[in-house]
C-alpha cells in the first residue's frame, strides 16, 4: 500500500463520478427529494421525528452499494482492474481509494438532506449531529465495502443491479425498520441479530430518541465499523492478481 | 552474451478444462521485437497473459527479466496493453495516462510524452468514450508505454489503424528496441511479420515456427508470409497423417 497510489485512486474515482453530470445529481439530490416527500406523506411531526433518521441512515448504505458494485464490475469487465493488477498498486489502494471517494460523497449527500430535515422539516433530534453523521458515514462505507464484495460475485451488470435486492432488502426487513426487532420469532430475530443493517438503524434510533451517547450507541457504531473492515477484507480477497 | 528477456520452459496452460498451451519453450533476448502471430484463438492471449503473470498456469515457469513472471519487482518494469482497450471510458485521455503514471510511479510529463508518442495530442482533453476505435486502442496502448518498462508486451495494438499510424508505431517499435527495451508484439495480420526481428508462429497452442523472417522466407522459398505460414501447416499436417 501507498499512501500516493491511494489518492491518486481517489481522485481519478472522484473525476469519474464528476464527468458523469447525472449520477452525481441522482446521488446528492434524490434522498433529499425523497426526504420532503415522506414529511407530507407522514404529516405528523413526530411519527416524521421518529422515521427520518433511519432513512437518513438507509440512502447512503443502498446509493453507495449500488454506485460501488457497478463501478467495480465495470473495472473487471474492462479490463482496467486485470491493468492494474499488473502495476504496482496495492489491493488495499484499490478498495481504500473507493472507500475514500465515495465516502466523500456520501457526506454531501448525507451533509444536504440532514440540513433540510432539520431546517425546512424541522426535525428534531435529541443526540448529536456529528454522531449521526459519523454513523451515517459508516453506512455509508458499509455500503461500498459489500458493493466491492458483492460486484465479485456479478458477471453482468443486470446481474449487479439484481444483488442490491438480494443483499439489501433482508436486512432491511429484518432490521426492525418494520417490525420491533424483539417481537420477531427467534430465528427471525437470530438473522437479526448477525445482520450489519441492523446495527445501523439501531444506531440511528438511539441518536434520536436520546440526548446522550450511551454505551449501546458506540457499541452499535462500533459493530458497523467491525463490518465495514470484514466486508473490506473479504473484498479483497475477490481482487485476484491471477486469473483463469 | 546477452540475456534474455523472458525465459520460458514448458509452459502449460489449461483454460475451461482444455490445454490450450502444450509445453511452449522458448527464449527473448534483451533488446528484440518478437512477433507472435498465429490466427485467432491459437493462444496467443493466454501466452502473453503468462507472460504478464497474470494468467494462471499448469505447469512450467515463465522467467521475466530474471524474476518469476507476475513478481512485485516486475510491476513498474512491464508495460502491457491488452487486445480489448483497459482505460477508463468516462475521463479524458490525459486523466487517463496521469491517473496511471502515479500508480506506476513515474514522472507527471510522462502522460504528455506517451499521448504525443501514439499521436493523440488533439485528442488529450477528450473523454475516452467519445474516441474512435482507432484512437480508443492507442490510448491503451499509450499506458503501456508509461514510465520506463524495460518489457514492453503488447497484444494487437495496431488493430483497426490506418496505414501511415500503423507505420508510425512500429517506428517508435523499433526505436524503443534500439534503446534496449523488448518488444513482444502479437498480431493476427500476416504483413506484420516482415517488421520483427523474430517470429513466433502460433497455431492451437503450439509453436509452428520460430526464426526470423529472412530464415522463414529461406525455409519456404516464398516471399509473402501470408503464404510461407499456409505453406508451414500445410507441411505440418503432411507430416502428421
Amino acid at each position: 500500500m501507498n499512501p500516493a497510489i491511494t489518492m491518486a485512486t481517489v481522485r481519478r474515482i472522484l473525476s469519474q463520478i464528476r464527468h458523469d453530470h447525472r449520477t452525481l445529481a441522482l446521488i446528492i439530490f434524490v434522498p433529499s427529494v425523497l426526504m420532503v416527500l415522506l414529511y407530507y406523506v407522514i404529516d405528523n411531526q413526530l411519527v416524521f421525528d421518529r422515521w427520518a433518521p433511519m432513512l437518513l441512515g438507509l440512502f447512503p448504505f443502498i446509493a453507495m452499494f449500488l454506485v460501488t458494485s457497478i463501478a467495480t464490475l465495470r473495472e473487471r469487465t474492462s479490463g482496467t482492474l486485470e491493468r492494474l493488477m499488473t502495476m504496482p498498486l496495492g489491493k488495499l489502494d484499490l478498495l481504500l481509494g473507493y472507500g475514500i471517494a465515495f465516502g466523500l460523497t456520501a457526506l454531501i449527500q448525507v451533509g444536504l438532506v440532514l440540513t433540510i430535515a432539520m431546517t425546512w422539516l424541522g426535525l428534531d433530534l435529541a443526540g448529536s449531529v456529528a454522531v449521526l453523521t459519523l454513523a451515517a458515514l459508516l453506512n455509508a462505507l458499509l455500503g461500498v465495502a459489500l458493493g466491492l464484495f458483492a460486484s465479485a460475485f456479478s458477471r453482468t451488470e443486470f446481474q449487479a443491479v439484481q444483488m442490491m435486492p438480494a443483499l439489501v432488502l433482508p436486512q432491511l426487513l429484518l432490521s426492525g425498520l418494520l417490525v420491533p426487532r424483539d417481537q420477531m420469532t427467534t430465528v427471525l430475530e437470530w438473522l437479526s441479530n448477525v445482520m450489519p443493517l441492523s446495527y445501523a438503524i439501531e444506531a440511528m434510533q438511539k441518536v434520536t430518541t436520546s440526548a446522550a451517547a450511551t454505551a449501546a450507541l458506540w457499541r452499535d457504531i462500533a459493530v458497523i465499523g467491525g463490518c465495514v473492515l470484514l466486508a473490506l477484507v473479504l473484498a479483497a480477497a475477490t481482487l485476484r492478481r491471477r486469473t483463469a | 552474451m546477452m540475456s534474455s528477456a523472458v525465459e520460458v520452459v514448458d509452459l502449460r496452460v489449461v483454460r475451461g478444462g482444455h490445454e490450450v498451451l502444450h509445453g511452449l519453450n522458448f527464449l527473448i533476448p534483451e533488446g528484440s521485437i518478437v512477433g507472435l502471430l498465429g490466427p485467432s484463438g491459437c493462444g496467443k492471449t493466454t501466452l502473453i497473459r503468462s507472460i504478464v503473470g497474470v494468467q494462471i498456469v499448469a505447469s512450467g515457469t515463465v522467467t521475466v527479466l530474471g524474476s518469476p513472471a507476475g513478481s512485485p519487482v516486475l510491476r513498474d518494469r512491464v508495460g502491457y496493453s491488452t487486445q480489448d482497450p483497459a482505460v477508463y471510458a468516462d475521463l479524458t485521455v490525459i486523466e487517463n495516462m496521469r491517473y496511471f503514471a502515479s500508480v506506476l510511479r513515474a514522472p507527471r510529463a510522462d502522460a504528455e510524452r506517451v499521448i504525443g508518442e501514439v499521436g493523440l495530442t488533439e485528442q488529450a482533453g477528450q473523454v475516452v468514450s467519445t474516441l474512435s476505435g482507432g484512437q480508443l486502442s492507442r490510448a491503451s496502448l499509450a499506458v503501456a508505454l508509461l514510465g520506463q518498462p524495460q518489457l514492453l508486451v503488447l497484444d494487437e495494438p495496431t488493430v483497426g489503424l490506418d496505414p501511415v499510424l500503423r507505420n508510425e508505431l512500429w517506428r517508435l517499435f523499433h526505436q524503443l528496441a534500439e534503446d534496449g527495451v523488448t518488444l513482444i508484439v502479437s498480431s493476427h495480420v500476416m504483413d506484420e511479420a516482415a517488421r520483427c526481428q523474430r517470429l513466433l508462429l502460433m497455431r492451437d497452442g503450439e509453436f509452428l515456427f520460430d526464426d526470423s523472417p529472412d530464415a522463414l522466407r529461406a525455409y519456404t522459398g516464398l516471399g509473402d508470409m501470408e503464404k510461407a505460414f499456409v505453406h508451414l501447416i500445410e507441411e505440418k499436417e503432411a507430416i502428421q497423417v
